[in-house]
């Protein structure tokens, strides 16, 4: 029970001043990967049945690793910014939100960060 | 937070309802299924059933519900004004979609009519939702026109191009059938502001006149009162006055990239 005003109540905490920026690169990483996704699908649709040394030789070109490097960076960040949206959409548990959207982005972090060094350790290592 | 099922007090008890007969020597017969909560009683919801002759009743379902009201069941509770689109106070969900009774016609109902209250809103009684934290939102946005040049002898001037800039905007009448219908608005009402308000504040963003642009853009720059739109779109669906909120909180959303540069 409550007996603040309900214009109180719709005030809340205030605007936090923030969320243009979140919106705006959310769109930007979608926009990078539209072309990135598409190159990333047909290049492993191509490779699917290559082997191993082969799948090494394509890595290690410096464009692919570099696209590779492009696809994760975009692709994590972008994955981070919309699970977060959705845990704000759903829980509304304070805790268990803000619990929940730190887990996921040091996650998305850690993930983002072993997907580079995988592709840089066979880009920069001997064939 | 999304909430699937309704609280154990909310649910529907459906062999609670009641049935009223129409008249015996009725040729043109048609049933509405209405939501009734008497919050006078510890009983549940139910829907009761009551037979109309059209014959005798206006097309609109208002014309029902008042005939309803007059003839059949004075218990029965909804809000109503105008009777012609313009006071807002009849919406609630018929068919499935929320509208205003009033402009919504019978003819345009396959089957039994089902009306029930504007969704996930507090119910008072019946088809009479609590509107109290809605209207709390509309005055957050503070809707009147700020100015610090001092007032002019007569009226502020508005050319014809920056007075378009307010159709599609100026003409809502804050039925909240857009908001209702709005899933963030469901999950997160408490703190988004939906599209009905999101929409009203455009309108003073897009107003010529008015000279709180950036105080309007920094109340509004928030996770939850602005960026909890995700263009779902149901609420230019059911906008029985056939506006576009969904377009009103995206040119926010591209004035708030816009100021930033």
């Amino acid at each position: 029970m409550s007996l603040r005003s309900p214009l109180s109540e719709a005030r809340g905490l205030g605007s936090a001043k923030d969320g243009v920026g979140h919106w705006w690169m959310q769109r930007l990483s979608a926009l990078a990967l539209i072309p990135l996704s598409l190159w990333f699908v047909f290049s492993i649709a191509r490779y699917h049945v290559a082997d191993y040394p082969t799948m090494l030789a394509w890595i290690h070109a410096p464009l692919v690793a570099v696209a590779l490097v492009l696809f994760f960076l975009a692709a994590f960040y972008h994955s981070a910014l919309g699970v977060q949206v959705v845990i704000e959409d759903y829980i509304g548990n304070e805790a268990l939100k803000i619990g929940g959207i730190a887990l996921v982005k040091l996650a998305h972090f850690a993930l983002a960060a072993a997907s580079i060094y995988a592709v840089l350790k066979i880009a920069f290592g001997a064939l | 937070m999304a909430q699937i099922t309704l609280p154990k007090n909310s649910k529907i008890d459906r062999s609670a309802g009641k049935t009223f007969k129409a008249a015996a020597g009725a040729r043109n017969v048609r049933a509405f299924k209405i939501y009734r909560y008497d919050p006078d009683t510890q009983a549940n919801p139910r829907v009761d059933t009551y037979e109309v002759d059209m014959d005798t009743c206006g097309p609109m379902v208002l014309d029902a519900l008042i005939k309803i009201k007059n003839e059949i069941d004075s218990t029965l509770s909804f809000r109503r004004s105008c009777r012609e689109g313009i006071c807002g106070s009849c919406s609630m969900n018929i068919d499935g979609t929320n509208t205003l009774a009033c402009i919504k016609a019978c003819g345009d109902v396959k089957g039994d009519v089902k009306i029930y209250p504007l969704p996930h809103m507090p119910v008072i009684k019946d088809l009479v939702p609590d509107m109290t934290h809605f209207y709390a939102q509309y005055t957050s946005i503070e809707p009147w026109l700020k100015t610090d040049t001092p007032a002019p002898t007569r009226e502020r001037l508005q050319s014809e191009e920056d007075r378009a800039k307010l159709d599609g905007y100026y003409e809502c009448i804050l039925c909240a059938c857009c908001s209702t219908a709005c899933p963030s608005y469901w999950w997160n009402g408490d703190r988004y502001l939906g599209p009905a308000i999101l929409l009203q504040a455009y309108r003073w963003l897009a107003d010529s006149r008015d000279e709180a642009t950036g105080e309007r853009l920094d109340m509004l720059e928030d996770p939850f009162k602005l960026y909890r739109c995700h263009t779902i779109m149901n609420c230019a669906k059911t906008c029985p006055k056939g506006l576009n909120p969904a377009r009103a909180i995206a040119e926010t959303k591209k004035l708030l990239v816009e100021r930033r540069g």
